[in-house]
């Protein structure tokens, strides 16, 4: 199985996965994450065309409390 | 004379409060919900992280972004690279352009690497972001941060989370003298007096967070903190009168009984 890396942990995922179908599967809300593949931003608009690839490095990333 | 006219701007916002809040270090959402409506703030900061799969209540969905303007900052970044790739995944959050951009040059004192900073500054500045930059209480960084188009500068009181209050109010005071733009003392403040002070000085604005997070009840310090920045600004309008070493009697120096 294909694996990815997500937030620095491996992740396998079935291919085909997009980034929208991984965010959806972790159970986030895309509304409220951003998500940089490979160092580059994946906008939001485009989650459910990004194919995620073996090797992908993913950040999936929110606000949290900060001063 | 009311305070409802003595308004601020920043990058063309018009803000009331003068009071800008870190939510980080609270116990949890409600008291951290309780001390931002406490505290008055109209702007507060966030930091960007990972997302914790077992973190259910994520900020954004109990966050009222009517009343509040996020502000996202580059805590824990150490360099240029770190501060953009952090503000670029916080713009793809939807947050507006205003970012706070810190930094870091040390992890013991917190301290700001203004070169750094400044190089960061200028591919956000060229990027379209609204920079708000972080950096130590040095006249000849602000001028240059200035210079470059941030929309205020954000010189420091003392390190971040130390409490020390305002450790240099001659250099604050030089930067506030040279500046056209907002001066927001961010970091350092522990208590109600320093941030009165900051205001007294001249400051626009004082931007904190562990001063009331950590404070044994946070949010009487919240109200605290609004409180004395409301005072020290007061007292900048009025004009404090001139100190002296010897007395002057406030009782008339005439028509004594003999």
């Amino acid at each position: 199985m294909p694996t990815l890396v997500l937030n620095g942990e491996p992740h396998p995922f079935t291919p085909g996965t997009t980034v929208g179908a991984l965010v959806a599967s972790l159970g986030l809300d895309p509304r409220q994450v951003a998500v940089e593949r490979n160092r580059e931003i994946v906008p939001r608009a485009t989650y459910d065309q990004t194919e995620l690839v073996d090797g992908d490095r993913l950040e999936v990333v929110t606000f949290v409390g900060g001063g | 004379m009311s305070d409802t006219h003595d308004t601020w701007t920043l990058a063309g916002r018009t803000l009331t409060s003068r009071l800008i809040i870190g939510t980080g270090k609270y116990k949890d959402a409600d008291e951290t919900r309780a001390c931002l409506a406490a505290s008055g703030a109209e702007i507060v900061t966030v930091a960007l992280r990972r997302v914790d799969l077992k973190v259910k209540d994520n900020l954004l969905s109990w966050i009222d972004r009517g009343r509040y303007t996020l502000l996202p900052n580059t805590a824990g970044c150490y360099t240029a690279d770190e501060a953009v790739r952090t503000l670029r995944l916080a713009r793809e959050l939807g947050i507006a352009e205003l970012v706070k951009l810190e930094v870091i040059g040390d992890p013991r004192t917190l301290l700001p690497d203004n070169e750094e900073t400044l190089k960061a500054a200028k591919i956000l500045l060229d990027e379209g972001f609204v920079v708000l930059p972080y950096c130590t209480d040095d006249p000849i960084v602000c001028r240059k941060l200035e210079a470059m188009g941030c929309a205020a500068v954000m010189p420091l009181a003392a390190p971040i989370g130390s409490g020390l209050g305002i450790r240099n109010p001659h250099n604050i005071r030089l930067i506030i003298e040279q500046a056209k733009i907002p001066v927001i003392v961010d970091a350092g403040v522990g208590t109600a007096s320093d941030a009165a002070i900051a205001m007294e000085l001249g400051c626009t604005a004082v931007l904190m967070n562990t001063a009331v997070a950590h404070a044994q009840v946070p949010v009487l310090m919240a109200e605290a903190m609004r409180d004395g920045i409301v005072a020290g600004r007061k007292a900048f309008r009025a004009g404090r009168m001139p100190a002296r070493v010897v007395g002057s009697a406030s009782s008339p120096t005439t028509g004594m009984i003999e």
